[in-house]
């Protein structure tokens, strides 16, 4: 690793660290977001994923490394974490560093994208079937339940073994399809109680059109357990991908996420842990930043004080 | 739940779960028709495959395969394996006791674990225990289960040996559990597997129980029995506890589609012989009657789940017990 390389790493950490003081300090202005802060834990997490995203978005800068070129097969292999290697190489030596880094846009763009898809599909069906009820929301809410039964990994895995390698946007399609159930019952559940609200009753009555109540009056006041399932939405489909990518089928290698690392050092972790051990660990930190950022936006927007 | 009533909305429910299998038997069905591939590998003569899916009744079209798949299931017949080359029933019957062994030692393990902690860490809010608790679960909490199943069988498992690195029985001398020394070598085999996906759950229920059990203590019966003088201790386990243990009795129902999934990948790190496993290998292979099975016994377990929990829900809270005699649900407070 060089020295432009580390110099890359320190300016993500101090830009990650002023972003979150930043927002702190404007936070105090309003109660709802001192509330948002009031665990130090939000913040840890902020900052943390803070970082990831610079680390992903400026990848060509801190990784010293091509991800996928394999250095010396014969000398390079399983080499333990060095100035040069900070995080060591891996069984077929490639650095596990700019692997980290480079799979860092894979496993969080799939996490992001695959959860905004749940999240806007879900939230759609829900506020159909919560808004108009009757039997649209008898059949949407049916649909849900054989949803919420269906074994997810399973629908996963024959999507992805059975047409031999999704693509990336396949693969971000699917995970989305399959993972809105949950959100749908969150959203309806809201949108049952807001239709009945004077603010709503009062749009309609002004000749305002089902689209225009929705999305301008009955969604924004959804947005708290939206929100909150988006951010835990993320760390999920993260996670499932990492899962499938673990199993061999889900990003093709040679390209790089958290999860197909772990399959390849996985082998080797008796020799090198290393090549194991630290993409699992990226994994964990973002799901536990998205966790702990999660529970600060419900404390922020939940209008209950809760202890 | 009471009289006609409760007998009425059980068999709805029960009529509703049946209908739930069974779309996702018939939507798992579609799915792994529709998938491009043959279950015959590329060596295999085309002329073998040909007779070989004549004889499986593959050369048919999708609808006639869908009505005889029913008809044999509606007679108990799950069908024959196609890499197996044995009845679908037969597999499941020696791998799912597996299964259940590794999901009720995890699940044990996750409600016991996680409500001792989310009670403990309640009695302690936003205290030192606490926060050093709530830090650590929320951790634990957001691993991924396949790599702590790794870094457990490193340290655990090679590095101290102080437990096998795969398997469920040592295979020399306890081919078959038939002496006490073979049950707790069962056991031996069971504690990583088991605590991969019971400490995974265990920190999840620590941190939905704490939540509750605070909810709860803002309420006016609370405040009320800490009023006339009842015992911390009774206040925590008789009015706290019991009321949070309702909403817990919802999150059993939801554990059950966490640890399926769990163990399809545990069951493939530890070599564990169960039905996560026999179902991973069926997609690779295509072993269409093989998948299915799997798929309508995964699904059968997740909404029996939701409906236990139900079930369990209304003896337990007096105020869910609904009548649906008349049209409208009336809610008997």
């Amino acid at each position: 690793m060089t020295f432009g390389n580390w110099f890359a790493v320190l300016v993500a950490l101090v830009v990650a660290a002023e972003f979150v003081r930043m927002l702190r300090r404007r936070a105090l202005a309003q109660e709802r977001w001192r509330r948002f802060f009031r665990h130090r834990t939000t913040s840890w997490g902020l900052g943390i994923l803070t970082f990831l995203v610079l680390v992903a978005l400026a990848a060509p800068l801190v990784a010293p490394f091509d991800p996928n070129r394999q250095l010396d097969i014969v000398h390079l292999t399983n080499r333990a974490p060095s100035w040069t290697f900070p995080l060591g190489t891996d069984p077929l030596s490639r650095d596990v560093w700019s692997r980290t880094a480079y799979g860092a846009r894979v496993s969080l763009g799939i996490g992001a994208l695959g959860a905004l898809v749940a999240v806007a599909l879900g939230t759609l069906v829900g506020a159909i079937a919560g808004y108009y009820r009757r039997w649209i929301d008898s059949v949407l809410m049916r649909g849900v339940d054989v949803g919420l039964a269906l074994p997810r990994i399973f629908i996963l895995l024959m999507a992805v073994a059975l047409w031999d390698g999704l693509p990336f946007a396949a693969l971000v399609i699917t995970i989305g399809l399959t993972s809105w159930f949950g959100t749908s019952r969150l959203v309806r559940a809201e949108v049952l109680a807001l239709r009945q609200r004077d603010f709503v009753v009062a749009a309609r009555a002004l000749g305002a059109d089902s689209g225009r109540v929705i999305f301008r009056h009955v969604l924004p006041n959804a947005a708290a357990p939206i929100i909150v399932s988006a951010a835990l939405g993320v760390g999920n489909v993260l996670l499932l991908e990492a899962s499938l990518s673990f199993l061999g089928i889900g990003i093709a290698p040679p390209d790089a996420s958290w999860g197909n690392m772990i399959a390849d050092g996985a082998p080797a972790i008796y020799t090198a842990p290393w090549s194991t051990l630290f993409p699992g660990l990226a994994i964990a930190l973002v799901v536990m930043s998205l966790n702990a950022v999660a529970d600060g936006v419900r404390d922020a927007l939940d209008p209950r004080e809760t202890p | 739940m009471t009289g006609g009533g409760g007998g009425r909305w059980l068999a709805r429910r029960l009529a509703q779960s049946v209908a739930i299998i069974f779309a996702v038997v018939t939507f798992i069905f579609i799915l792994i028709h529709l998938a491009p591939g043959r279950p015959c590998s590329e060596n295999l003569d085309p002329r073998v495959c040909a007779q070989l899916s004549a004889q499986f009744g593959l050369d048919k079209p999708i609808v006639v395969q869908y009505w005889r798949y029913l008809v044999e299931l509606a007679h108990g017949n799950l069908g024959m394996s196609f890499s197996l080359r044995r009845p679908v029933w037969d597999a499941l019957v020696e791998t799912v006791p597996f299964t259940l062994q590794l999901a009720g030692a995890a699940l044990l393990l996750d409600f016991l674990l996680g409500l001792a902690l989310g009670i403990y860490q309640a009695s302690r809010a936003n205290r030192l225990p606490d926060v050093i608790l709530g830090n650590a679960t929320l951790f634990i909490y957001s691993l991924p289960t396949f790599w702590l199943a790794l870094i457990l069988l490193l340290v655990f498992g090679e590095k101290l040996h102080w437990f096998p690195v795969g398997g469920a029985s040592d295979p020399i001398f306890c081919p078959v559990v038939d002496s006490l020394y073979c049950v707790a070598d069962r056991f031996w085999h069971l504690v990583l597997p088991a605590a991969t996906l019971g400490v995974v759950g265990a920190a999840g229920t620590a941190r939905f129980q704490r939540a509750a059990m605070l909810e709860v203590a803002s309420q006016d019966y609370v405040r009320t029995a800490r009023a006339k003088g009842v015992s911390e201790r009774q206040i925590v386990l008789r009015h706290q506890l019991r009321n949070a243990l309702l909403s817990f009795i919802t999150r059993f129902g939801l554990a059950f589609p966490f640890l399926l999934t769990g163990a399809v990948l545990v069951e493939t790190i530890f070599a564990w012989p169960g039905m996560g496993r026999l179902a991973f290998d069926a997609i690779l292979t295509r072993d269409y009657p093989l998948v299915t099975a799997s798929a309508l016994i995964a699904s059968t377990v997740v909404v029996a789940g939701n409906l236990l929990a139900d079930i369990l829900l209304g003896v337990a809270d007096p105020r869910l017990r609904v009548h649906s005699t008349a049209d409208a649900d009336v809610v008997t407070a």
